[in-house]
């Protein structure tokens, strides 16, 4: 239990380190959020001035009044209560909130599953490569995926979105969904829906698990030439076990522990990095969203989006953690590191 | 005299054998280190060099083909990757654009192999409050995505200068370095030889200087690589976005606008403009890393033995 409020303790801990800076960055933004805010609703609005500045000023997180300390306080505590504010330029005067609900699914499908791709096929692999290490098998593929590995899973997705959208025309090149996924939806037909929404998450997936398997598989191959060296593997081979039962049960099992540290690493390099594959692929994420707030030098949906972003690396190394914890005892009574 | 003249070309010697010599075995019987070698040397070459014998890339520097509706200028002669849409030499382009992603990568890679070998040993051998306060440290930075930090950040700073760059690139890579040299620290600070320094009353700067430091230096070398690695994917990533503002010559602002301006993803007419970058990058990424294979053993006194 003490292991589990500790983890807790520096997920909070985190979140609340990422949103002090952003205040800091609120704070030392070159102009004043909230007359671009103030100017965006003139435009938008029609209003005069002062109504506008009122406006702003009541919808903005970060009022400039009162003392920094102040200003902080009243900072954080709008943030923890879910009040991002609302957008400047992107789409005026709707709530952070909004914005990030309607995209935070859409990333978390792609990375997700890309995650879990990768994991499994990397793992199998490595295993394979471990059974027949020295082999010709495995020093080819070494090579191949450590190479594959050190390629930016940017010029990946570029490569990927040239050949197969563009020149062969076998996947979308933008967006979530087609037009006519849309009318599918509304006729009751979810499951055409969803493989629509497969069809073109399938590029930007593939750039992640083509990027990422070298690292699992290497890993992996590392860590089960490990476990094959260790006694109980003898004994359970000395004792008459079904090979099948060996490399599953006694091998494999063994060898995924160590890379989890590198798979809750991995939620958060996904995360992060989905700004550049969704910005490629036009896919309306959370990070094609922070682009577009940059561009647009929309404040308060860029720091928005980059809390959103931290609070969900920071959940899922949570989680992860947990389930390390659950199938790793030795973790839970803090005997290992 | 006669003696420290002998001293020093004993120590120029020792220096010439232990970095050119062995080195330079080792490397020729790991062939793939010996590839990544050879790239590696040709990419500096051309960032060194090549701004002073390739010329600067004009615009328009194509008479032949300056019609503003034509958008294919393939590889001829005179331009071996063709030319991009301006009529500027492409890889003119690449040339000049390798010096500021080779400067960026240095600066980044160094900034961050100092910033988390500093705080690992720092943690490490002091231990206790220090020790605590820095992992912790440590691990809120780990957990915060590198990326949206950079951009939010490179956003903020609109930074130029390489050196800023570098710093920014390395907010939250040496995390991980950090933690690793850590434990590395701790498992060595408990070896027989760290206890007889310690015992013989050696001073502290000796002990971490000439006793710890050695046994970690070919961990942190192939570390400087792949933070080498890392820069170059994030300063690249930024200049593709078009986050950090365009002054130089970059292989991230080639892509951005090959992709953005030229469209040069949409037909293979144009696709040269894209693949140059392209190749640029991942050539120079391909090539540290068969490097890194070497390092373990230039770096490493004990694997030297069989040389």
């Amino acid at each position: 239990m003490r292991w589990i409020v500790k983890r807790a303790l520096m997920a909070f801990i985190t979140i609340y380190v990422a949103v002090t800076f952003t205040f800091i960055v609120v704070k030392s933004m070159p102009g004043d959020p909230i007359e671009a805010l103030t100017q965006a609703f003139i435009r938008q609005y029609y209003m005069r001035y002062e109504e506008a500045r009122a406006l702003a000023e009541a919808v903005a997180p970060f009022i400039p009044k009162g003392s920094i300390f102040e200003q902080y306080i009243d900072y954080i505590t709008k943030f923890f209560r879910g009040d991002l504010g609302v957008s400047i330029s992107v789409s005026t005067g709707k709530p952070v909130v909004e914005i990030l609900a309607d995209a935070i699914p859409w990333t978390v499908l792609v990375v997700a599953t890309a995650l879990i791709i990768s994991f499994s096929l990397g793992i199998l692999l490595g295993m394979l490569m471990a059974y027949r290490r020295g082999g010709k098998f495995d020093s080819i593929m070494i090579t191949f995926l450590s190479i594959l590995r050190s390629i930016p899973e940017y010029i990946i997705a570029i490569i990927l979105l040239s050949i197969l959208g563009f020149q062969l025309g076998l996947f979308p090149v933008r967006g979530r969904y087609s037009y006519e996924a849309l009318t599918m939806l509304e006729e009751g037909n979810v499951l055409g829906f969803i493989a629509d929404v497969l069809w073109h998450a399938t590029l930007p997936i593939l750039a992640w698990v083509i990027t990422h398997i070298g690292g699992w598989a290497l890993g992996m191959r590392g860590s089960t030439i490990g476990v094959l060296g260790e006694d109980f593997i003898a004994y359970a081979k000395a004792r008459g076990l079904p090979e099948r039962r060996i490399v599953t049960r006694y091998v494999g099992r063994n060898a995924i522990l160590p890379l989890f540290t590198s798979f809750m690493l991995s939620i958060g390099f996904m995360f992060g990095g989905s700004i550049i594959i969704e910005y490629i692929f036009s896919y309306q994420g959370v990070g094609l969203l922070l682009y577009q707030a940059i561009q647009k030098r929309d404040w308060f949906l860029m720091l928005g989006d980059f809390n959103i972003i931290v609070i969900a690396v920071v959940l899922g190394a949570f989680f992860a953690d947990l389930l390390y914890g659950f199938l790793d005892p030795r973790i839970r009574r803090g005997g290992v590191e | 005299m006669e003696v420290r003249k002998s001293f020093i070309r004993q120590e120029l010697e020792y220096l010439v054998e232990n970095w050119i010599i062995i080195p330079g075995k080792i490397l020729i019987r790991n062939k793939k280190a010996l590839i990544g070698f050879i790239i590696i040397l040709f990419y500096i070459i051309m960032a060194t060099i090549g701004p002073y014998v390739v010329p600067y890339p004009k615009s328009y520097a194509f008479p032949k083909y300056i019609k503003p509706t034509i958008f294919q200028w393939p590889p001829s002669l005179e331009h071996p990757l063709g030319t991009d849409y301006f009529g500027a030499d492409i890889w003119a382009k690449i040339v000049w654009g390798s010096r500021t992603v080779l400067q960026i990568a240095f600066i980044a890679g160094l900034i961050t192999t100092v910033i988390g070998v500093t705080v690992g040993m720092v943690a490490g051998f002091l231990g206790g409050l220090a020790d605590m306060i820095l992992m912790g440290i440590t691990d809120v930075m780990m957990t915060i995505p590198g990326l949206p930090l950079l951009i939010v950040l490179a956003t903020l700073i609109r930074a130029t200068d390489p050196w800023v760059i570098g710093l920014i690139l390395s907010v939250t890579a040496w995390t991980g370095l950090a933690r690793s040299i850590r434990s590395q620290v701790l498992s060595l600070k408990q070896r027989e030889f760290v206890e007889a320094a310690k015992a013989l009353g050696l001073p502290t700067w000796h002990i971490v200087f000439r006793e710890i430091m050695p046994n970690l230096m070919s961990f942190i070398a192939v570390n400087f690589i792949f933070a080498t690695i890392g820069a170059i994917y994030g300063s690249v990533g930024l200049y593709f976005l078009g986050v950090l503002p365009f002054t130089a010559f970059n292989w991230g602002i080639m892509l951005n606008m090959a992709y953005t301006q030229a469209g040069a993803h949409h037909s293979l007419e144009t696709i040269h403009y894209l693949l140059a970058p392209i190749g640029a990058i991942i050539g120079l990424q391909v090539g540290l890393l068969l490097f890194s294979y070497a390092i373990d053993e230039i770096f490493n006194p004990r694997l030297r033995t069989e040389v």
